[in-house]
């Protein structure tokens, strides 16, 4: 234990003095009521740290005590279903109803133990040393990573706590190891895996929009900017929701106190479609809300990906939920500017970039070290100064993410949800994952989208020409074009995350709905060269039925699809047949 | 609380808010203390900077008249905190909540930390119970639910004042059990004139009984205006949270509070952000938005209505923009709405309540209400977008469709928004299902076929 006594205190940030040996990202604990910290300078003589916590009634003279270790969370089962604050320190177990500072004994957890590996086995990091529990406790007991040797001994199969030793292992070296249920990891550096693998399945999110238009892969890395009230929470509380990954973490970082609630509050009670249990059951929540120290906001990111990262190396894919990432680079930013750094863009640190880089880059699909596929695919709230996305958190964040999912005020005014703008929008992803469409029964997915895209593009172009020449004076084509483009936004794009029809959309029932808005499309184009009237067209019966199907016609009824493709065919003929009499 | 520790003689420098101190007493950061000049008065303050020989306090009151030779210090070793208890209803206090109506002091049953303590999210329940205003645009389109922090975005010369005052009176009535209810209004840099007319208000609907008032007046120095908010939600916790009251916090004016928060950053030698407005901002709001809310286990509820009036009627000025990113939504007022004598002149598309989907649909208001409002919502939109179509070519171009849509506009505006008097929550909807009449059921793409028979084509289903 190395130790120093404090010599000056500024709001979060502290001077030190010490003849002991710390180094730069220590885990420090300060004062009586123990507040966590970290090193952030070491000079002779003295060391400076930033504490997480409120500082109030800290002074000169408080001790300074360090193992020497990196800031480091404790990863071990029962994480699921829990909510932490930005240091992974439970916050259901703390006692009355504010946040009270300071660190205090975790609360170990009992767990079924079942030994997969026997004693003389040699062992590898990431090898598999035996299982954990079930439900919320379920998990891989994995030799850490950097730790490896003969096993010693192994407990039997029975129920322990998960701090009690389990496995001991003895390297080369003759040095041995002691493993409990749960081992230390610093979170700034990210876990190792076997090798990174080109990322080849979507995530599917059960958001028309995304899923069929701008697909994120597993391991994929997306953006999802907007100004306030665009909807950037509601659509990640939708992912964590409904996308198909087996763990969510979901961090709220620097956002309201009420949206760590409404998880809470939401996810016992809905049942997850895949295992039919609480969705809360597959979710670990981190909380660092607007009101939450601001130094514990920076650090809680990084808890984030390094707890979906412990779940990815069990052979599990990990959606990554983090909102708002704007709040991360401002707390990097005050941080920054109490260090007395030099402000880069808009005051933020010029290593604004690359911390957002490094932290992209541990979005992955992987072989883990035990051979096994996981997956941590990233997604995360970009909240720009009044909407504007040339500043530099969205621009940065641009260069390292493969999806940019832009949300639209206008559309958000409208009350037109997801408000992704469909033009402003993009996924580098789409060409590695047609063959799965492909798989899941639809061939033309490329086709299919590339038209909608289309669509969309001429619509925003007589949008502009009509604003000159007014709408009536548009050849029936391009009225038509408008007409299309109008179904696909409302009976396609358009998804309420409150709708309990339609908050969720499997890949199939998208398909179904895709192919029968494109063969309206298809057909009143061939209606119109036969010389039907486009008010015809307009007024046909069918047409309701498309702009409120993916309302009326639920997951369990996707047959129904085909009904509405036969009627919309047939109306279609009749129009024709009528065309043609009268001719 | 410590026993009283003086200290002479210590006093070394003053510059703008801060003075610096010799350290010859044992104190720990954030501590509060009186600095007392030679006039005798005591002025709050904290520690903001400690080490081992010195010490940097934050003045939090004026500091005209302080000097070197002559300032006594005395620490109260302890946070600053404020002296709650019972029958603080009925009465008006000053920043720092002194009483301003010469009446007794208030009992001291409890010292709270006016910087309140950060709620655990884990405690948090989720607010869904909806408050009726009276007011359409808020019932209908953007309902406000217990335990909300909603803000009204103004201008210079809008009714906002006649809106929060119209609200407050109003909120009360509806609950059941109006004995439970409170509120709190909160003039930061105000006129003496907006809270009277407040007070006079509250009086002559009865409601003064269950009214505080903290005054921050325009002349009091930047870092009293910081405080005043402080005391007022500190006052409102205990209210809601020890007393078991429904408070609803009304704080005017948030834009001379943003603007004495980057007077004090900017005085404190600090790198100016976005306007000059230091980079910190989000965070305090944040101190103080997030103190609205309900708790597990406790009856009270605390609903904030902060009132900023926008610099330039720009919504994107940091001000708005940073609230917005804090508050569970916005009501806008809109200056163009105002001119045509719409009144209230809230503008629905740039509003937003964040929890009208928690507290309102079946089981909560009525089912078809999310319906009605989303229906409304598009159809509005699509009114404004015409409307800007018609006046780049005239009405000519337009097609029937495109004609409906403006006068489905007009109804909206005049019809629905427009009311002279408050409403409740049925007849806000009966008012809305009505207009929706003008279009053509083609365009009623966000109801059910069961819905546009039921409301908005009764003779239909007569027939
Ligand atoms: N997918 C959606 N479906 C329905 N309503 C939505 C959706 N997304 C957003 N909204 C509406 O918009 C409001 C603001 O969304 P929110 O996600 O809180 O915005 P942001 O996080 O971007 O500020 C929500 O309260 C909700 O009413
Ligand atoms: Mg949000």
């Amino acid at each position: 234990m190395t130790e120093a006594t404090v010599s000056w205190l500024s709001g979060p940030v502290l001077r030190a003095h010490t003849t002991g040996r710390f180094h730069v990202s220590d885990a420090i604990l300060v004062g009586d009521n123990r507040l966590l910290g970290e090193v952030i300078r070491v000079e002779t003589g003295g060391i400076v740290a930033q504490v997480y916590e409120d500082t109030t009634g800290l002074r000169p003279g408080d001790h300074v005590t360090s193992s020497s270790e990196p800031l480091s969370i404790r990863l071990r089962p029962g994480l699921l279903g829990n909510i932490f604050d930005g240091l992974l320190r439970p916050l259901a177990a703390m006692p009355g109803d504010t946040v009270q500072p300071g660190m205090r004994e975790t609360v170990p957890v009992s767990l079924r133990y079942r030994p997969v590996a026997k004693q003389g086995d040699h062992m590898h990091p990431g090898q598999l040393i035996g299982e954990f529990g079930s439900g919320v406790v379920a998990g891989k007991h994995l030799v850490p990573p950097g730790v490896g040797g003969e096993i010693v001994s192994i407990a039997g199969e029975g129920d322990y706590e998960d701090d009690q030793v389990l496995c001991v292992l003895r390297a080369d070296n003759g040095i041995e190891t002691q493993l409990d249920g749960g081992h230390d990891w610093p979170i700034r550096r990210p876990r190792p895996v076997a090798r990174r693998m080109r990322p080849r399945e979507p995530l599917v999110t059960g958001q028309r929009i995304m899923d069929t238009l701008f697909p994120v892969a597993r391991g994929g890395r997306a953006a999802l900017p907007g100004g306030f009230g665009t909807g950037k929470t509601i659509l990640q509380e939708s992912l964590a929701k409904w996308c198909d990954a087996d763990v969510i973490v979901y961090v709220g970082c620097g956002e309201r106190g009420n949206e760590m609630a409404e998880v809470l509050n939401e996810f016992p009670t809905l049942e997850d479609p895949r295992s039919g249990k609480p969705l809360l059951d597959r979710t670990v929540i981190i909380a660092n809300t607007s009101n939450m120290p601001v130094a514990a906001r920076e650090a809680s990111i990084y808890t984030g990906i390094t707890v979906a990262e412990y779940f990815r190396d069990q052979g599990l894919h990990v959606a990554l939920m983090a909102d708002s990432t704007t709040r991360w680079a401002e707390a990097l930013r005050e941080i920054s500017g109490r260090l007395g750094e030099l402000p880069g863009e808009q005051g933020f640190p010029a290593y604004l970039s690359s911390r957002l880089a490094e932290f992209y880059e541990r979005a992955a699909h992987v072989e883990t070290l035990q051979g096994d596929e996981g997956s941590v695919t990233i997604i995360g709230a970009v909240s720009p100064p009044a909407g504007d996305f040339s500043e530099p958190v969205t621009s940065q964040t641009k260069r390292y993410v493969r999806c940019f999912w832009a949300l639209d005020r206008d559309r958000a005014q409208a009350r037109f949800f997801p408000a992704i703008h469909p033009l402003n929008s993009y996924s580098e992803d789409v060409a590695a994952l047609a063959r799965w469409w492909q798989a899941r029964g639809n061939p033309d997915w490329m086709d299919h989208r590339r038209q909608i895209l289309t669509l969309l593009e001429q619509r925003a172009r007589l949008e502009r020409m009509a604003r000159i020449v007014g709408k009536d004076a548009l050849p029936p084509r391009q009225q038509l074009t408008l007409l299309s483009a109008d179904l696909v936004n409302e009976a396609l794009l358009r998804q309420s995350a409150f709708s309990s029809v339609d908050r969720y959309c499997s890949p199939e029932r998208q398909t179904a709905l895709m192919q029968v808005i494109l063969r309206f499309v298809d057909r009143a184009a061939q209606a119109l060269e036969h010389d039907v009237d486009l008010e015809r067209i307009a007024a046909m019966p069918v047409l309701r039925r498309l702009q409120r199907a993916s309302e009326e016609v639920p997951e369990e009824k996707v047959a129904q699809f085909r009904l509405l493709m036969a009627r919309l065919d047939e109306e279609f003929d009749q129009l024709e047949r009528r065309e043609s009499h009268a001719r | 609380m410590r026993a009283d520790l003086r200290i002479v003689n210590a006093a070394q420098r003053v510059e703008g808010p801060l003075l610096f101190l010799k350290r010859s007493v044992d104190v720990g950061l954030n501590e509060a203390l009186h600095v007392i000049g030679p006039d005798g008065i005591k002025r709050l303050g904290r520690v903001a900077t400690l080490d081992e020989e010195s010490l940097i306090v934050e003045v939090l009151e004026n500091t005209a008249g302080l000097g070197v030779a002559d300032t006594v210090v005395s620490m109260l070793g302890e946070p600053v905190c404020f002296n709650v208890g019972p029958n603080m209803l009925g009465r008006v206090f000053d920043s720092v909540g002194q009483p301003l109506d010469g009446d007794t002091p208030i009992p001291a049953m409890r010292r709270m930390r006016i910087d309140g303590m950060t709620i655990n999210p884990a405690r948090r329940a989720l607010p869904r119970d909806f408050i009726e205003t009276g007011v359409t645009a808020i019932d209908l389109m953007n309902s406000l639910v217990r335990g909300q922090k909603l803000p009204l975005f103004s201008g210079g010369g809008l009714p906002h004042d006649r809106l929060a005052t119209a609200i407050a009176q109003r909120a009360r009535l509806r609950d059941s059990d109006s004995g439970e209810f409170a509120v709190v209004f909160v003039g930061i840099g105000v006129s003496h004139d907006v809270a009277e007319g407040f007070r006079a208000a509250m009086e002559s609907s009865g409601a003064l009984g269950h009214t505080t008032m903290f005054l921050n007046r325009a002349d009091e120095s930047s870092s009293q205006r910081l405080l005043t908010p402080r005391y007022a939600l500190t006052a409102a916790e205990y209210l809601a949270f020890v007393e078991g009251r429904h408070v609803l916090v009304i704080m005017t004016d948030m834009t001379n509070y943003c603007e004495a928060l980057r007077e004090v950053s900017a005085s404190h030698g600090e790198i100016p952000g976005r306007k000059g407005f230091p980079g910190y901002m989000y965070s305090d709001l944040a101190s103080l938005f997030e103190r609205a809310g309900c708790l597990h286990g406790y009856d009270g509820t605390l609903t904030q209505l902060p009132i900023l009036t926008l610099p330039g009627d720009d919504i994107g000025h940091p001000i708005p923009d940073l609230t917005g990113y804090i508050t569970e939504g916005q009501i806008v007022l809109d200056r163009d709405l105002d001119r045509r004598a719409v009144y209230p002149p809230i503008n629905v598309l740039p509003s937003l309540s964040r929890l009208m989907d928690y507290g309102t649909g079946e089981g909560f208001t009525d089912a078809d209400h999310p319906a009605l409002a989303s229906q409304l919502f598009a159809a509005y939109a699509n009114a404004r977008r015409v409307r800007v179509l018609a006046s780049v070519m005239g009405q000519e171009g337009l097609s029937d469709n495109d004609r409906d849509y403006l006068a489905f506009g007009d109804a909206f505006e005049e019809r629905l928004i427009s009311q002279a008097m408050a409403r409740t929550l049925e007849e806000s909807m009966a008012a809305g299902w009505q207009i929706l009449g003008l279009l053509a059921e083609s365009e009623l793409t966000r109801l059910s076929n069961e819905q546009i028979i039921r409301y908005v084509r009764p003779e239909k289903a007569r027939a």
